[in-house]
């Protein structure tokens, strides 16, 4: 490869060329990439739009009271989100907290602990577990994992702990905590391949100060490369957060959609995006509709924050280069 | 035993425990990735058969019939969807590769980021909003539309990493040739990069190929063969959907079967991609 300062030159150069150019082609070429690239500018403003218009009846409606109510009845006409709120809040959190260990464990795994054949064959597969479509997820997650759940882990903690609140029953199978645990699987790729990419970009040097100073490979990993990564890997997680809120399908089909507000991580729930999957097409009403879609609009208004936030951190350590 | 021999010691163990703790998170991280696979392969090549992959479905409860139609159906979306997508996503591509550091490029790059963030469901009500009730019909169209809303950003990013790595030399050849700017990019860099932009549209094609959720409402779903563009199409992940909620044993066993044609087109193009990027610029470097 050409050295870096050169390549820059040169690329400004190429750029100048480009511009002086009398050619028709030239600008024809320069001006279709560039409408090419505003469409990517479009398509958000066009998400903006669309939604709010279609949410105006049910923001009109209910104002704020929609944000803080638990009523969700479609016959007497009286939508509020928070129990969709409410469910996406636990079921992502929730699934963040299992998740992060693993996938840090894992990252660190692929980038400092496996020997080299390793490193490949195991970024392989925790890249699959991103290729797997949500819908199999859900129909794997309903036929096998709920009902298993229910045997192993529900009814046994039913049994011992069903004086808390947390583990209150009946256990029905579809729950929070089977949407949890789909979720957590889901989003482990996202989070590992991120937080591998900016453990990769800590400077050799950094280790080497350390083991020089006769720390292990542990104390090097937890208390220099881990710490100088620890903006990155935050946006990593924010990242799995993201992905988490918006998760869908799998999430609908294992969670039993039930719009209430329970402590209890054995009951059926409902997600913002699991209610607009599971009641968009049996909406008849204007208001119905429109209430549904005013919750998508309030998904893609806080992902688009969450995603801002993460590309920001993850940025701000690996200058863009990251592919997840 | 001396005090500071047991605190070295200790700290050897904490090493030799920690790092293996890291090699446990790995194996429970790829433990699903098998049992999902495996589950899929028992209860698929059980449940497939060629009245699976040739005929249309049965009415509700009647056992038999297949999902031909939802697997014409996806291929036929994606592609619409790859059509609409990739002239779009690699022009994009282009201009964040070689305007990159203008202040327009960075925001773009930003909002090209964000929304492979944006959830697909979010994606299908806003094209629910803008072609199905204009046209006051769900349609394959829709669906085509919603696909394309996921590859563009998708397509766009994997094409700028892959035109930056062209060596800047290539470009100068060509230039130095005598060739113009919109020649050089169009026979020299973008054939160059051929192989890893096949990379980042096959990674694309996989995701919008298991994509249900922005189908839900904009594609729907159909029992028959269509092949308009303005009429509700079938496809695989909704058709799994809709078989796994319902009552009867013969749809859930249906349904084991489309996820198995539906995991095996994924890893195909997964594989693609894989191969496509292993040959590029093996022989500039």
């Amino acid at each position: 490869m050409n050295e870096p300062a050169t390549d820059a030159a040169a690329s400004a150069r190429i750029r100048r060329h480009s511009r002086s150019t009398a050619f028709w082609s030239d600008r024809l070429f320069r001006a279709v990439i560039i409408a090419s690239a505003s469409v990517l500018g479009l398509l958000v403003l066009f998400f903006a739009y669309e939604l709010w218009q279609s949410s105006t009846l049910s923001i009109r409606t209910f104002g704020w009271r929609f944000w803080v109510s638990r009523d969700w009845d479609p016959v007497r006409e009286k939508f509020g989100a928070l129990p969709f709120i409410w469910g996406t809040l636990v079921t992502s959190i929730a699934a963040l907290i299992l998740a992060v260990p693993l996938s840090l464990g894992t990252a660190i795994f692929i980038a400092e602990v496996a020997p080299r054949w390793l490193q490949q064959p195991v970024s392989f597969v925790v890249e699959l577990l991103a290729a797997i479509p949500s819908v199999v997820y859900g129909l794997w997650g309903v036929f096998v994992m709920v009902p298993w759940l229910r045997e192993h882990v529900q009814i046994p903690l039913e049994q011992r702990f069903g004086h808390i609140p947390l583990f209150q029953g009946p256990a029905v199978g579809v729950s929070m905590m089977a949407a949890i645990l789909v979720l957590a699987v889901m989003i482990i790729p996202y989070i590992t391949a991120v937080s591998r990419e900016v453990i990769l970009a800590v400077p050799q040097s950094q280790r080497e100060a350390s083991y020089g100073l006769g720390a292990t490979k542990w104390e090097t990993i937890r208390r220099v490369v881990l710490r100088y990564a620890r903006v990155g890997i935050l946006g990593a997680i924010i990242l799995g957060y993201g992905r988490a809120v918006g998760e869908t399908m799998a999430v609908t089909m294992v969670i039993g959609n039930r719009p209430e507000i329970s402590l209890s991580l054995l009951q059926p729930g409902y997600t913002m995006a699991s209610v607009i999957a599971n009641e968009f097409t049996e909406a008849t009403s204007p208001l119905y509709l429109s209430s549904l879609t005013e919750i998508g609009l309030l998904l893609f208004v806080i992902t688009l924050l969450i995603n801002a936030l993460a590309r920001f951190l993850v940025w701000r350590v690996s200058r863009g280069e990251v592919r997840y | 035993m001396h005090i500071s021999e047991i605190h070295e010691l200790w700290r050897r163990f904490i090493n030799a425990v920690s790092l293996a703790l890291t090699g446990v998170c790995a194996v429970i991280v790829m433990a699903p990735v098998f049992i999902i696979l495996a589950y899929l392969l028992l209860n698929g090549i059980r449940s497939i058969n060629i009245e699976f992959l040739t005929s249309l479905p049965k009415s509700p409860g009647e056992p038999g019939g297949g999902m031909a139609n939802a697997i014409v159906g996806s291929f036929y979306m994606v592609g619409l969807g790859l059509i609409l997508s990739l002239p779009v996503g690699v022009g994009a591509g282009v201009y964040l590769a070689e305007f990159g550091r203008t202040r327009y490029a960075q925001v773009i790059r930003f909002i090209a980021d964000v929304l492979n963030g944006v959830p697909s469901i979010v994606i299908g009500v806003s094209v629910w909003a803008l072609l199905v009730v204009p046209l006051r019909s769900f349609s394959a169209l829709a669906g085509g539309v919603a696909l394309s809303f996921i590859m563009i950003p998708m397509i766009a990013r994997t094409t700028e990493e892959m035109v930056r790595a062209v060596p800047n030399m290539l470009r100068e050849a060509s230039l130095g040739l005598g060739a113009t700017y919109a020649r050089t990019m169009w026979s020299v860099v973008l054939p160059a990069a051929r192989g890893g932009i096949v990379t980042g549209v096959m990674l694309a094609l996989a995701r919008a190929f298991g994509e249900a959720a922005p189908l839900l409402f904009t594609a729907l779903g159909n029992r028959f063969w269509n092949f308009y563009l303005d009429r509700p199409m079938a496809n695989l992940p909704t058709q799994i959907y809709e078989y796994a909620k319902s009552p009867y044993v013969d749809w859930h066993r249906q349904a084991w079967a489309a996820a198995l044609v539906l995991i095996t087109v994924v890893l195909v193009l997964n594989v693609i991609a894989r191969v496509s990027t292993r040959e590029r610029f093996r022989a500039l470097r």
